[in-house]
């Protein structure tokens, strides 16, 4: 089983430096695709079906089609890494950033060089000191081989690399969100259209892509777009890193071909449950996503597959809902998040967000009141999409709607016995 | 006033800013790794480098969660309120530390040692529940574990 993503990266995640990354094959995409024309680049990455690992799951070669390009286009054009991971139950984009800072650099250089942008930034969240750390080191040792800076490897192509250091939020990893934060402005989301392939940061045209997503940018190009679908075990092409965290022996991250189904992911990779402990449901990709049953465990981890079961792949990173967990606790912790995350920017959330908080709350603590369930109902709708201004409370909701459909039976008796019936446990 | 490495280090970020504006959180940052919070007077400083009134930038600063506004403790606990800390032991550990210290989220210990606040997923959830103490992450913690973490800061 091939693992492009991880291969390079160390049992103790200590990173390779320059010299090592060159031994084991590293840099060599850019060359390769300093000697195309860009467009033949974003071809190549358009014919392999890599699909945006943030969670949206937009085709990345299609975004990057949007670019402006050749003479007239405004300058300068920006390429940006969102490494902003702080959806709640993610931990993979760290092992990327801190395990081997060199791939995403030689994704960056690739990526900057096929929509002809001369400034890139790689936009990483408050907490990640070691990987800021590590990438601050990787970049400099790019510079002093010429795979940054002024005429790359003795070509025409210049590209200037800086790291911004977030100072903590999450509406940061929105992408328009994070082109304000970039211009050092409130970090509220901007109107869209225009799009930021066409007028992103100061206006500019501009690429923001997850960090995984960018990380495979040096293998496509390598290894060509048929290779990349063939590692997948689906429709969607390529390997994903996936992930487990909650109640199960082994939490971790791994490499695999996308698709693996939610079964293989909890009872071989995470090694089953824990002793004691059963289990309920998942929210597969974060915490934005909705509730996964058992009825779903054979579901294959893709976009397509995940969205029939009526969730989403989101980041791939799956948390576990054990039995000795309350179900409406759980999903108040999640809404707590979100409410307190929420930019403010638009009333639906501001407001909405705060009060589903407090309902949640108070049924938790026993004192939920009859119709409070169908209030949280109606909000599920009222927060859904089309009627706030990003995705951050549609994201939101769609935990809570999974779980009064699924776990009904618990809130009622929540607000029946008054009490939270896994208090006494 | 800046110190004179606080403002190199901010001229340092303006030399290749786009806008001066856009050196905002840099300069927060910087103005916060030197005095470990910014005060109004460090403020208006800042501001007036990047040609930004001082509510203007304190706009920008708050709307951060560590950006700190008020003076904090030689270090600073993190813990970890999100999903999977929370499933993991979140409350008990919470409950611990709260005790062990005497102080709630938001509190600095009387020897200004100590401030305690939540952060939101620290993205280790294999290793939940997980705190961050300054810049050093840790997890799983344990109830017999946070003896030792606290040890190494004075």
């Amino acid at each position: 089983m091939e693992q492009p993503l991880t291969k390079n990266i160390r049992p103790d995640q200590e990173p390779l430096s320059v010299k090592d990354y060159e031994k084991a094959g590293g840099y060599q995409s850019v060359r390769k695709a300093l000697a195309m024309p860009p467009q033949d680049v974003q071809n190549i990455v358009k014919a392999s079906n890599l699909r945006g690992r943030g969670g949206a799951g937009f085709s990345t070669g299609m975004k990057w089609s949007f670019v402006p390009m050749g003479t007239d286009a405004r300058r300068p054009k920006y390429f940006v890494v969102n490494a902003d991971e702080m959806e709640p139950g993610t931990f993979k984009d760290r092992l990327l950033l801190e395990g081997d800072p060199h791939q995403l650099i030689e994704g960056v250089i690739v990526s900057a060089y096929a929509i002809e942008a001369e400034q890139a930034f790689i936009f990483i969240r408050w907490a990640y000191k070691l990987a800021t750390k590590r990438l601050e080191q990787a970049i400099k040792e790019a510079y002093a081989n010429n795979y940054l800076g002024k005429n790359i490897l003795g070509t025409t192509y210049s590209l200037d690399l800086r790291i911004h250091g977030s100072a903590g939020r999450y509406i940061c990893g929105e992408e328009t969100a994070l082109l304000n934060a970039l211009e050092g402005k409130r970090a509220t989301p901007r109107a869209k259209p225009p799009f930021p392939q066409v007028s992103g940061l100061f206006g500019k045209p501009t690429i923001v892509n997850n960090a995984e997503t960018v990380a495979n940018i040096p293998h496509i190009l390598n290894n060509g777009p048929d290779w990349f679908k063939d590692l997948s075990r689906s429709n969607d092409a390529g390997t994903k890193l996936y992930g487990v965290s909650g109640r199960v022996k082994k939490p971790a991250i791994w490499e695999l071909p996308m698709g693996v189904t939610v079964r293989e992911l909890i009872e071989e990779h995470a090694g089953g449950m824990q002793d004691g402990y059963a289990f309920r449901g998942v929210i597969p990709g974060g915490a934005s996503t909705d509730f996964l049953t058992p009825d779903h465990l054979d579901v294959k981890m893709d976009y397509d597959s995940v969205a029939k079961a009526g969730s989403r792949l989101g980041t791939g990173t799956m948390i576990v809902l054990d039995d000795k967990t309350c179900p409406i606790g759980f999903v108040h912790n999640l809404i707590k998040f979100f409410a307190r995350e929420s930019c403010g920017w638009c009333t639906p959330c501001r407001d909405g967000l705060p009060w589903l908080e407090k309902i949640l709350r108070s049924i938790e603590e026993g004192a939920g009141q009859p119709g409070d369930i169908e209030i949280l109902e109606q909000h599920c709708k009222l927060l859904g999409p089309g009627n706030t201004f990003c995705a951050l409370a549609p994201g939101a909701v769609e935990p809570l709607q999974s779980a009064i459909k699924y776990f009904r039976e618990d809130f009622e008796r929540h607000i029946k016995e008054k009490r939270c019936p896994w208090k006494i446990l | 006033m800046l110190s004179d490495k606080e403002l190199q280090d901010i001229n340092a970020e303006l030399a290749h800013a786009a806008t001066k504006a856009s050196a905002s959180v840099d300069a927060l940052n910087i103005v916060q790794r030197h005095q470990g919070w910014v005060s109004d007077e460090a403020m208006k400083d800042v501001a007036s480098m990047l040609d930004m009134t001082a509510d203007e930038l304190d706009a920008v600063a708050t709307f951060y969660s560590f950006i700190f506004r008020r003076p904090v403790g030689r270090h600073v606990i993190l813990v970890c309120d999100s999903i999977s800390c929370y499933v993991m032991g979140y409350n008990p550990l919470l409950d611990n530390i709260k005790n062990r210290l005497g102080i709630a989220f938001g509190e600095t210990t009387e020897d200004k040692r100590f401030t305690l606040l939540p952060i939101s997923c620290l993205g280790a959830c294999d290793r939940a529940p997980a705190i961050m103490v300054d810049e050093d992450l840790y997890g799983p913690v344990t109830a017999e574990t946070m003896d030792g973490i606290l040890e190494k800061y004075k």
